[in-house]
């Protein structure tokens, strides 16, 4: 087991070096002198050529690129151009909103979808699964910011003034704040990576009002994070149930199953045991794959309910021409798509013993 | 607990001979999604090629004696007839929606295609060569793939953006780049599984050129889920380009694009919510025929995967 581990994670190191080489390339041919992009278009000939020798772009391209990976590696991602903060601030920062509502909308997603497939694959060419796989194709049909927009519309205006009501924006309501971990527990000025770890964890709402017991903050980021993980979760949701009922279907067919039920096993004990566990290593296969569309979508979906997340920095960054922070960000986002599907593949492992001896 | 089957004969038939492509045209004929889907898209090509008939307005300039983003407005529904009909309503710049959304049809069906036809033609290159060649540049070649397939493609086109600035053309560029090595894989695929059957090796004594084998041979072969994979592809190229637009990286205003038209009007969304219905259903409309099409024509040509 131990051997598959490690086999499987050095498989994706040239992965993650092709990944920071792309940022990195895409980051060079840049059009125009990053010169005047940092310093303005009135930097003088001499300001550029210090600022060049200073920021190394005089070195070769290859020296470049071994630095760039040496910083990417110890998480030093540069300087933002536009409000002089470190890249890495501006990740503690933002990403933890992000990381809610992908983890909120891959439970939402992975929960029902899982539970409507299975009964589409039971219950075959039921009325209730022809519907289910109906609305399944119209789910991977949507656009996720239209679904964001019409869920906004429904919830806040619709059922205006009655239980079901949520709010269309904002991670909190106006009025409720919430102290950051270092200060509710008196920990002082922490510095380096604890301090780092400790800042992130604040900015996670949910985190930080769960372990201060601040039910009142909890409860609020929660009701602000239903509509945007259900919007991001759709789409992963229809192809979770496509992919649960064909799979299961696949394995009901089989004659295991059949000696199974003519044993005298119970249907759910079939269902559980037997069918279920077949025909899992497709379903979680989709389900790493679909964290990349899932990040995406709540790249959109932050724009769409106003989240203050990796995409709504990512946006503005790109229109203030902040290339620093649009590296940083895709070397991210790219970094954690890689590790999800590493963490899927090693549960290969664990749900098929097979995969393990290979 | 399901009842056991009764046994059940086959009742005998006789085959009429067919060949592979009259079976194939009959399943998918046969296929309730498929004929769905190309009905839909029949509609909305037409849509597309007659814009100028069908749309009642420009679908750029300002109507004059228009209110701003007025509600959907139908005669036979009860609309006063000392209005002008607008049957989506109107924009935040006084212009007919319903204009604005066939026009779209033109630049989505065109987004959809093209990309995609871009995609295939690189991909096609990169893939025949990956798998004719073998050695160091299948290698290479294939590794770049892998490289590119890590990345979530929304992100990574997104991210060409960032650096080829914000425009329709970089986003076409951008969603065609990523989605390369689905086609490059493909072929590949195909290649190395005819690369070693002994027909091809017959070819090859009697004299055929690498590029005759490939032409006669080899694409053919891939022929069919290469028609598969571009079909789903223009329903995720249609969202993403539609994606890009929303967050004003794509399409530029005035241009009639659907998820631009969308991304214009959000702030609007709760005082004139047809602004983003309608733009939105009709992206969920064109996706959804492409991605049955695309299911149907997967089934028809080819039975085994179908279940």
């Amino acid at each position: 087991m131990a051997q598959f581990l490690i086999r499987r994670f050095l498989l994706t190191l040239p992965v993650l070096f092709g990944i920071t080489f792309v940022t990195f390339a895409l980051a060079r041919i840049l059009p125009g002198d990053p010169c005047f992009a940092a310093l303005g278009e009135k930097a003088t000939a001499q300001q550029c050529e210090d600022y060049n020798e200073r920021m190394g772009f005089n070195d070769p391209i290859m020296v470049q690129f071994v630095h760039y990976m040496g910083d990417v590696m110890q998480g030093d991602f540069g300087v933002s151009t536009k409000d002089g903060r470190t890249v890495q601030q501006i990740v503690i920062q933002r990403l933890p909103m992000t990381i809610e509502i992908a983890i909120g909308a891959t439970i939402f997603s992975t929960t029902v979808g899982i539970l409507l497939g299975m009964i589409s694959a039971v219950r075959r060419n039921t009325l209730l699964d022809v519907g289910t796989m109906i609305g399944a194709n119209i789910g991977i049909s949507m656009p996720v910011f239209w679904l964001g927009l019409m869920l906004a519309y429904l919830f806040a205006i619709i059922f205006k003034d009655t239980p079901f009501w949520l709010p269309p924006s904002g991670r909190l309501s106006s009025g409720i704040t919430i102290a950051p971990l270092a200060e509710t527990f008196n920990m002082g000025e922490l510095s380096g990576s604890w301090g780092v770890l400790v800042d992130f964890a604040s900015h996670s709402v949910l985190f930080n009002a769960l372990i201060t017991g601040n039910f009142v903050v909890f409860k609020d980021a929660v009701r602000h994070l239903i509509l945007p993980c259900i919007a991001v979760g759709t789409i992963p949701l229809a192809i979770i149930a496509r992919m649960t009922r064909s799979s299961m279907l696949e394995v009901l067919g089989l004659d295991f199953i059949r000696t199974a039920r003519a044993k005298g096993l119970t249907n759910n004990k079939v269902i559980f045991k037997h069918v279920m566990r077949n025909a899992m290593l497709p379903i979680v296969t989709i389900i790493g794959l679909s964290v990349g569309g899932l990040l995406s979508g709540a790249i959109l979906t932050e724009t769409v309910f106003a989240l203050p997340g990796m995409g709504t920095q990512l946006l503005s960054a790109i229109l203030s021409r902040d290339y620093a922070v649009v590296q940083a960000f895709t070397v991210i986002i790219a970094v954690i798509f890689v590790f999800v599907n590493l963490i899927v593949d090693l549960s290969y492992g664990f749900l098929d013993p097979r995969v393990r001896m290979q | 607990m399901p009842s056991p089957k009764p046994l059940q004969l086959e009742p005998l038939t006789t085959e009429i001979s067919r060949t592979p492509f009259q079976n194939a045209l009959r399943r998918f004929r046969r296929h309730r999604s498929a004929r769905a889907g190309m009905f839909v898209l029949g509609i909305l090509t037409l849509a597309a090629i007659f814009a100028p008939l069908i749309a009642p307005y420009d679908p750029i300039k300002p109507l004059r004696d228009v209110k701003r983003r007025s509600s959907p407005c139908i005669y036979i529904l009860g609309c006063p007839g000392d209005q002008s009909q607008h049957i989506f309503g109107t924009d935040g710049n006084q212009r007919d929606l319903f204009s604005r959304v066939v026009y779209g049809a033109r630049l989505s069906l065109t987004i959809g295609v093209a990309t995609v036809t871009f995609a295939i033609v690189i991909g096609v290159v990169l893939g025949a060569l990956a798998g004719y060649s073998g050695g160091w540049s299948d290698n290479l070649i294939m590794r770049i793939m892998d490289v590119l397939l890590a990345f979530p493609s929304l992100i990574l086109a997104i991210a060409i953006v960032a650096v080829l600035g914000p425009g329709l053309a970089n986003a076409l560029l951008a969603i065609s780049f990523v989605s390369i090595p689905i086609y490059a894989r493909l072929v590949r695929a195909s290649v190395l599984q005819v690369k070693e059957q002994d027909f091809v090796s017959a070819s090859r004594a009697l004299g055929a050129s690498p590029m005759g084998i490939l032409n006669r041979h080899v694409l053919p072969n891939a022929l069919t889920p290469l028609i598969v994979a571009a079909t789903l592809g223009i329903a995720s190229a249609i969202l993403d380009a539609a994606a890009l637009s929303f967050l004003g990286l794509g399409a530029a205003p005035p241009t009639p694009e659907w998820g631009l038209m969308l991304g214009e009007e959000r702030n609007s969304l709760f005082n004139a919510p047809h602004l983003v219905f309608f733009p939105g259903t009709f992206i969920m409309i064109t996706v959804l025929a492409f991605n049955l099409l695309g299911d149907g024509l997967r089934d028809a040509l080819d039975p085994r995967l179908a279940n």
